[in-house]
This record gives C-alpha cells, sequence and structure tokens, in this order.
C-alpha cells in the first residue's frame, strides 16, 4: 500500500499538535512500525527470568562509562602530564572526583554484570544454535572490556597504575622470541613511560570504541533476531505451558527498573567509596606493599604466579599463559561440543565444565587475595 | 498463554475518569522522581564543567597586582605585558619618565592590543583599533571605548597596579 507523506490525521476529531507532530514523524520514520513490533515481540517468562536482566545491565554500566568518559576527556591530559590532569580533576575540578569514581565504579559493576551475563547465558545454555554468534560476540565485548579495564587503569600514571601496566605487559614478554619484541611495542619502549600513557589513551578512547560498538550492536541485533533463548527446564514443557510476556511496556518497564536499582548502587559506591589517587608514577620508587592487578585479573595473575612457581624460569609463566588460553578457546568453542542433545549427556558434561571454571576462577582469585602481603 | 499485561495504549485512551485520575497521579510522582534524578545527575556535570570559569571569575576579583622586581627598570618609551587576574594587561614607561597601567584587552572584539613605540600608540592589529597610550582613550578605528586604565604606585623600587 503506497503511503502519503502528509500528515492525515486518523479520526475526524480535531488532532492536537503533539499528534500532528507523531503523524508527521511517522509517516517519515515508520515509528509506529517500530511500536507495533515492539508490542508484538515476547519476553519468556520462567523462574529463570531474572537472569535475563544482566545483559541490560551489562549495557547500562556501558552507557555510564561513555558519559562519564567524555566528561574526563575534558580535562584529561595523555603524556607527560597525565597524573597533574588526573590531580586536578580528583582534588581541583568541581565534583570531579564524583566524575571519576563513577567512571571506575562504573567499568568494575560493568565488568562484574558482564560476568554474571555470560555464566548465566552459559548454564541457561543459550549459546547453542542458532545462537552461537551471538555467544561468540558476547565474549568478545567481554575480552574488549577487559581491555578497556586494563588500558584504562594506567592513564592516572599514579605509582599503583605504573606498577599494575608493568607487571601487565611482562606477561607477553614471556613468549619465546617474540615476546619481548611485543612488549616493548605495546609500550612504546623497554620500559612503561609517557609514551605507553599516550598510545593506551588512543586505544582506550578511539580504537576499543570504535571495535567495542559496532561489535556491540551485532550482539544486540542478534538477540533481537533470535530473541531469548529459553532453558532446558523450560524446553521440555508443551509449548502451551510456557509463559510469555510481552516486551513492552512490561519487561521494558521491569528492564528500565533495574537500571533505576544499577544507577542508585552506582551513585552510593561512586560517592560512599570515592576512588583514590597515590603518588605519581616513580620507577626509582619500590613498588607499593600489596600491589595487585583488579580483581577481574586476579584469577589469571594467580595462575601464572603459581606456575612460575612450579616450573623454572620464564617457562612456567609461559606454560600457564599456553593453559589459560587453551581453557578459553575451549570455553569459545563450547557451542561445538554441546550441540543437538538438548538435555543428555553432553548438556550435563557443560553445566560440569561451567562449574569446574567458576570453581578455578572462585578458587584461584581468593587464593590471589589471600597470599597478598600485607599493606603495612 | 501469556500473562496478563498492561493495557496497550490504545486502550489507556478508552478508560475512564477515575483511571484517567490515577494515571495522573502516577504520572506526577513518575515526573517528580525523575526531576529529581535529572538535577541530582545534572548539577554535578554543570558545576564539572562551569568549574575554570568560576576559577577565572575568582581571577577577575583581583584588585592589585605587584610586578616582578625589574619591571622598574624597563626602557622609557617601551611596554611590559602582565596579567592582572586573567587579563592580559600592559605597563607602559613613558619618555618623561610617567607610568601608565592598563588593560590590552581591545573593547572592540576582545584582540590583544600592543604598544607602538615608534606612534607612541597603544593598537590592536586585528582591526586597526588604535588607542591614547596615557589615557586608554579610543582614538581612532572600530573601538566603542576606552582600555580600562588602573592605578600604578612604586614604593621601594617596587610597582604595584591597582584597580582605580
Amino acid at each position: 500500500m503506497e503511503k502519503s507523506l502528509s500528515a492525515e490525521p486518523k479520526s475526524t476529531s480535531p488532532a492536537t499538535w503533539s499528534t500532528q507532530i507523531w503523524d508527521w514523524a511517522d509517516a517519515r520514520l515508520g515509528l509506529s512500525e517500530v511500536i507495533h513490533l515492539a508490542e508484538k515481540k515476547r519476553v519468556p517468562d520462567h523462574r529463570h527470568s531474572f537472569w535475563y536482566y544482566w545483559g541490560g545491565i551489562t549495557l547500562f554500566f556501558f552507557i555510564v562509562m561513555c558519559f562519564s568518559g567524555v566528561l574526563l576527556l575534558i580535562y584529561y591530559r595523555p603524556g607527560d602530564g597525565a597524573y597533574e590532569s588526573v590531580r586536578q580533576i580528583t582534588y581541583d575540578i568541581k565534583f570531579g572526583w564524583l566524575i571519576r569514581s563513577t567512571h571506575s565504579w562504573a567499568a568494575n559493576l560493568m565488568l562484574a554484570s558482564a560476568f554474571i551475563h555470560m555464566f548465566s547465558a552459559y548454564f541457561m545454555k543459550a549459546y547453542r544454535g542458532p545462537r552461537e554468534f551471538t555467544w561468540w560476540s558476547g565474549f568478545g565485548l567481554l575480552l574488549l572490556g577487559m581491555v578497556f579495564g586494563f588500558s584504562g587503569y594506567l592513564l592516572p600514571m599514579d605509582d599503583l597504575a605504573y606498577f599494575a601496566t608493568k607487571v601487565g605487559l611482562a606477561i607477553p614478554a614471556v613468549i619465546p622470541v617474540v615476546g619481548p619484541w611485543i612488549a616493548n611495542l605495546i609500550r612504546g619502549g623497554p620500559d612503561v613511560n609517557a609514551f605507553t600513557v599516550s598510545r593506551f589513551f588512543a586505544l582506550h578512547v578511539v580504537v576499543l570504541p570504535a571495535l567495542f560498538i559496532p561489535l556491540l550492536m551485532f550482539h544486540l541485533l542478534l538477540v533481537q533476531k533470535h530473541g531469548m533463548s529459553i532453558p532446558e527446564s523450560e524446553e521440555r514443557k508443551p509449548e502451551s505451558e510456557r509463559m510469555s510476556v510481552p516486551f513492552f511496556p512490561n519487561f521494558a518497564m521491569k528492564d528500565l527498573a533495574m537500571w533505576l536499582i544499577a544507577l542508585n548502587v552506582l551513585a552510593l559506591m561512586a560517592s560512599l567509596f570515592p576512588w583514590g589517587l597515590g603518588d605519581a608514577a616513580d620507577s626509582l620508587k619500590p613498588a607499593p606493599m600489596g600491589i595487585h592487578p583488579e580483581w577481574y585479573f586476579m584469577s589469571s595473575f594467580e595462575v601464572l604466579k603459581l606456575f612460575g612457581q612450579w616450573f623454572p624460569g620464564e617457562a612456567g609463566e609461559f606454560l600457564g599463559l599456553i593453559l589459560f588460553n587453551l581453557g578459553l578457546i575451549l570455553w569459545v568453542l563450547i557451542p561445538f561440543y554441546d550441540t543437538s542433545s538438548k538435555y543428555g549427556m553432553r548438556a550435563r558434561l557443560a553445566t560440569y565444565f561451567g562449574l569446574f571454571v567458576i570453581a578455578i576462577l572462585m578458587t584461584t582469585t581468593i587464593w590471589g587475595y589471600a597470599v597478598l602481603p600485607p599493606t603495612h | 498463554m501469556s500473562k496478563e499485561n498492561l493495557p496497550s495504549p490504545a486502550e489507556l485512551n478508552e478508560d475512564d475518569e477515575d483511571s484517567m485520575g490515577r494515571r495522573g497521579f502516577i504520572k506526577l510522582v513518575g515526573g517528580a522522581f525523575g526531576a529529581c534524578y535529572a538535577a541530582a545527575i545534572g548539577y554535578p556535570i554543570y558545576r564539572y564543567l562551569d568549574s575554570p570559569v568560576e576559577e577565572a571569575a575568582q581571577e577577575t576579583a583581583v584588585t592589585q597586582v605587584t610586578l616582578p622586581p625589574d619591571a622598574i627598570h624597563i626602557p622609557k618609551n617601551s611596554a611590559l605585558m602582565f596579567r592582572f587576574g586573567y587579563k592580559p594587561s600592559m605597563l607602559i614607561h613613558h619618555d618623561d619618565d610617567t607610568w601608565t597601567a592598563l588593560s590590552a584587552v581591545c573593547t572592540h572584539l576582545g584582540c590583544t592590543a600592543g604598544y607602538v613605540p615608534a606612534r607612541k600608540v597603544i593598537y590592536c592589529p586585528c582591526h586597526g583599533g588604535t588607542y591614547n597610550a596615557t589615557t586608554g582613550g579610543n582614538i581612532s578605528g572600530p573601538p566603542p571605548k576606552p582600555l580600562t586604565l588602573y592605578k600604578v604606585q612604586i614604593s621601594d623600587g617596587k610597582i604595584t597596579v591597582s584597580r582605580t
């Protein structure tokens, strides 16, 4: 049917200015089709529905990161003046401490909710066909998120940032032959310096967003295309017994409520536990006592440390690195192992594997924190 | 099978007076909450962005500046640029050993004007505004008003410039 571009109120009653504007925009943008689609879209409703919100919560924190990041960009100066500019943001600029604290807390909360989202998707077996690309793109987003975290951590260039980056970049350096070359290229020299800050800055604010945002769009598009995955317990039920709610307004309103809770948690954390700033980085000073990576790197840090203790020289770290990457590959390729048999032996094996991975991550993380030397 | 869902927008229009009143109340409370959140987020962001403006405003409040010790030694028929608060300003040492201090910000469009020893005037290269070097009065060109004149005090070989 051909559509007219002129605003034609459907009813004979006099149209208010708001309906006139709506009709005008609708004729050009097809807004009512989108709303109709959103109203028709249904979200499964069952006892595991709670886990559906975590992707949205992760997205919410990402949006906060974008806004607070742009605000920090206004006063931040990469290179030699990095520490001084962050000191100004934290202590001189009005509410600068709050913006910075919000950015740091949102980063941690985003990764935490991304982990919850990934594991809930895993245990609901949401990675199975036809959602393999949703699983892979989600995993890619998590990895990019961690690189975001690592690169952003250096930018204040205080002593913790300096040594954390130094230790972090010593990891690729253990790869035989090419390792030191790769590490030098990332650092922009044999040691962490002002060049490292500048290139991490470029990575953090241009390269990573340019990769992250299209991948995020792809991920969301796939979620839209395939709809929500349902867990095995729901699949066993006949179609007629499965419950669902409309996406709009029911699910969208609950999603919004979750975002509000996330906002409140973020505001509380950022204002009650403001992110600190250490002394300016100084390569001549010994590393601060109790220095450790952020919690999301603690597990890999501890695994490498343990392998380093068990085997002589750099061979241990390298072996640890290989094992860790093998684990990651196994995790990513799970849709190929657990395929057709929906709740058979393979699905149970996948569950055990997931529990095993969580156990390893938890144990090594707790271990990592437990063996930290005292800070005083 | 589906759970009972909220009425669709089409159904809302058909609601009776009673529920419209309740709906209006919910809208009002929701709007008030929304406004509180917007204010709680907007206010820190506004102050954050406004911070340099506030700082500059504090500098504007400066009423007196003591110039570096070598200011007294500048030759006759020359000028020394300095900042009065954040404003570029100049100190002129005249041939008759008198001193003038004035704002160097052209009153036309805010370029920094400079002293021209050959003509003994203050000249703004942006649009050719010319000022009297002793009084700051606008002589020719587009400037609509004279430059702000400061008071110069010399004691113990130190020059202090203050608002008149």
